[in-house]
């Protein structure tokens, strides 16, 4: 481990990350709203629409049952917009997410195969801590293997390891389209339930194994902020700056393939969650700092989900389709995104 | 992005001995596929009858449709100078598939040309899109082409999710979308013919294509109206695209791996390499389909699974080498 450059960094001079006292003021009243609001919804999540009187024994039970939905959301923000800011920064390109790295295709095939070959049961069959434990393994090994095999030798690509990623993705997703071809007419309901990112996917007992994963891999993309702000500057200058670039890029990816496998295996796929909340994340901090963008992502990914959650239910009764709704301004945010960028 | 093949000096002569060879090849898979299935044409009374019906419809779907997404494929590469780049991996199908299911959700009665105009307009649109995309944007890499194509095809794969989700069509436009060509029958494929006139009009075309590929100041340069061409180029492939998504469905990699396959071999004029494209297109397209009725005799594999894993084996192949010459 060579120790990071020491960014010399001196509040009110005029190349840091926050360069004027504007931009700064900006910066941390948005957090406080941001933060404001991410209690305001929490609170409303425990306890709107709770029949109990606040304080009362009852209003307690509900609550607690409601609290498990929000630490699920507290894991999934902070899985998805860690991973999410770190993988774009070593693969320098802002309009990717990690989760199309094949992911999800191989969440979907496991799910799929389970009801294909078990029917109904597979379901059941594929719940469990220690499955779930198999599953990140799954995951993990894999993309650790791809990333290996792709990235090491002088012939490394980072642009040919996501794009080999993508294509094995899909090559998966044909082979779990077949099997859902086969499948019953309620063996399919079953398994759509599954196959769509909804907090209501998510089962406590997972949560002694998921959370320590989280708090290690994204403990360390947050503490290594400095080692990346010199790795978003792209492979010559970081090699420049005596950074073993390639070893760096392989131990970030392998941190963000534990929080991405950990969230799929919790809560089903979210595409564009990921890149929705970077890309607000980049638009509203202003700044290229990691030590600043982490914070604010992870505050964007849960006001936006528990903001979601919380207005589908108490608005629409329609909790069900909250993470194809947020899938869907997700995709429609990448869209306009795509359009008035000029560059990539 | 130019070819990674060094430049030959292709005779602009089609025909060949070696086509000749090509062509009696293919007609060999194909009278394979006439006789290939569960029914027998030569014992039962009737099997004159079911070999008009289905095993004579079926190979010429198999003809028209692989060689429509070849050829699709190969115009888009030469209009976006990438070699990564086709139906597939543009979000053209998804276009496609999103435009029929609007179709299958508000008029669930409409006749199959009515749902295969929708599908060819929604095409239409996204690979317009796309192309858009490309010319405001300067791309530092070609491999980032196809990443963000594939990026746009599932954001519109989640709309088209989100609503066959909520109007409960999901499993059903699965099942369109996979490409397969079990359900060919006399009656339901002859749309299918249109094809055959985008391939004539894109032989008409080649050389303008060919040109265009050069970039736009050179295309205009030499006095072509660049972007009427491109239009032109993009019209035949959302009507190409279109239409086979909608009677057979999504065939993966196709478009992609063919004209690879071709350039590496011939290099890269476009009129003498187009009858290659079709033969070869029509070639992996009956090969996966015999591969798919006969693995588990008396079912089918669909041909989009044979494809889709063949073609990710082979697109890998192809990155790799890509690495190699840098």
């Amino acid at each position: 481990m060579t120790s990071p450059a020491r960014s010399a960094h001196h509040p009110g001079r005029s190349s840091g990350p926050l360069p004027s006292a504007k931009v700064r003021k900006r910066y941390w009243i948005t957090l406080g709203i941001l933060g404001a609001l991410a209690v305001l919804f929490a609170f409303g999540l425990l306890a709107w629409d709770n029949p109990m009187p606040v304080g009362s024994t009852g209003f307690w039970v509900i609550a607690k049952l409601r609290a498990s939905n929000i630490l699920t959301m507290v894991v999934v923000a902070a899985c998805q917009s860690i991973a999410t800011v770190a993988f774009q920064t070593v693969t320098n390109n802002r309009i990717i997410t990690p989760s199309i790295m094949g992911f999800e295709a191989l969440y979907r095939v496991v799910q799929t195969g389970a009801v294909f070959f078990l029917g109904v049961a597979g379901i059941t069959f594929f719940t469990g801590v220690s499955q779930f434990i198999l599953q990140v393994a799954i995951m993990v090994g894999l993309s650790v293997a791809l990333y290996g095999w792709l990235l090491s030798g002088k012939l490394g690509n980072i642009q040919i390891m996501l794009l080999v990623g993508i294509i094995i993705g899909t090559g998966l997703g044909s082979i779990s389209t077949f099997m859902q071809r086969l499948l019953t007419p309620s063996e399919f309901d079953v398994l759509t339930a599954r196959l769509f990112g909804s907090m209501a996917n998510a089962d406590m007992s997972y949560m002694p194994v998921a959370i320590p994963l989280v708090v290690i891999a994204g403990g360390y993309l947050v503490l290594a902020s400095k080692k990346m702000n010199i790795l978003a500057l792209g492979k010559e200058t970081t090699i420049n700056l005596g950074i073993n670039h390639r070893r760096e890029v392989m131990k970030t990816l392998f941190f963000v393939s534990i929080l991405m496998a950990v969230t799929t295996a919790l809560v089903g796929p979210l595409t564009f969650l990921g890149f929705l909340v970077a890309t607000l994340a980049y638009q509203l901090a202003d700044t290229y700092d990691h030590r600043y963008i982490y914070p604010m992502s992870f505050l964007i990914g849960f006001v936006v989900l528990a903001g979601a959650y919380f207005i589908m239910k108490n608005l629409f009764y329609a909790q069900g389709v909250v993470g194809i709704i947020i899938e869907a301004v997700g995709g429609i945010t990448f869209l306009i995104f795509i359009l008035r960028k000029g560059r990539l | 992005m130019t070819s990674t093949t060094a430049p030959v000096r292709t005779k602009s002569k089609v025909f060949t001995g070696k086509l000749a060879l090509g062509i009696l090849g293919v007609l060999l898979l194909l009278a394979l596929s006439l006789f290939t299935g569960v029914y027998d044409i030569f014992g039962k009374d009737d099997g004159a009858q079911m070999f008009t019906i289905t095993r004579i419809p079926r190979t010429i779907a198999l003809v028209l449709a692989g060689a429509a997404m070849a050829m699709s494929g190969l115009v888009m590469q030469l209009l976006t100078q990438n070699r990564f780049v086709e139906p597939t991996t543009t979000g053209t199908t998804e276009w496609a598939g999103l435009g029929l299911l609007t179709m299958l959700v508000l008029f669930p009665s409409a006749s199959l040309l009515a749902k295969m105009g929708v599908s060819i307009i929604f095409a239409f649109i996204g690979t317009m899109v796309f192309f858009l995309f490309l010319q405001r944007v300067s791309l530092k890499a070609s491999l980032t082409v196809p990443i963000v194509g594939i990026m746009l095809g599932s954001v519109i794969g989640a709309f088209s999710t989100f609503f066959a989700l909520s109007t409960d069509k999901l499993q059903s436009l699965g099942i369109w979308m996979a490409g397969s060509f079990t359900s060919v029958i006399r009656g339901q494929y002859e749309v299918l013919w249109i094809v055959a006139l985008v391939a004539v009009a894109i032989y008409i075309v080649a050389d303008r294509f060919t040109v265009a590929g050069l970039g736009e100041e050179i295309a205009t340069n030499v006095g072509l109206n660049y972007r009427r061409v491109m239009l032109l180029g993009t019209a035949l492939i959302a009507i190409a695209t279109g239409v086979v998504t909608v009677v057979i469905g999504n065939l993966p990699f196709l478009g992609l791996i063919v004209p690879n396959i071709v350039s590496l071999i011939r290099g890269d004029d476009l009129r003498s390499n187009l009858p290659w494209v079709c033969l070869l297109g029509v070639a992996i397209t009956t090969v996966c389909d015999l591969i798919g009725r006969t693995i588990i005799m008396p079912f089918e594999v669909p041909v989009s699974l044979i494809l889709g894993v063949l073609g990710a084996i082979v697109f890998i192949f192809l990155l790799l080498r890509q690495r190699k010459v840098g």
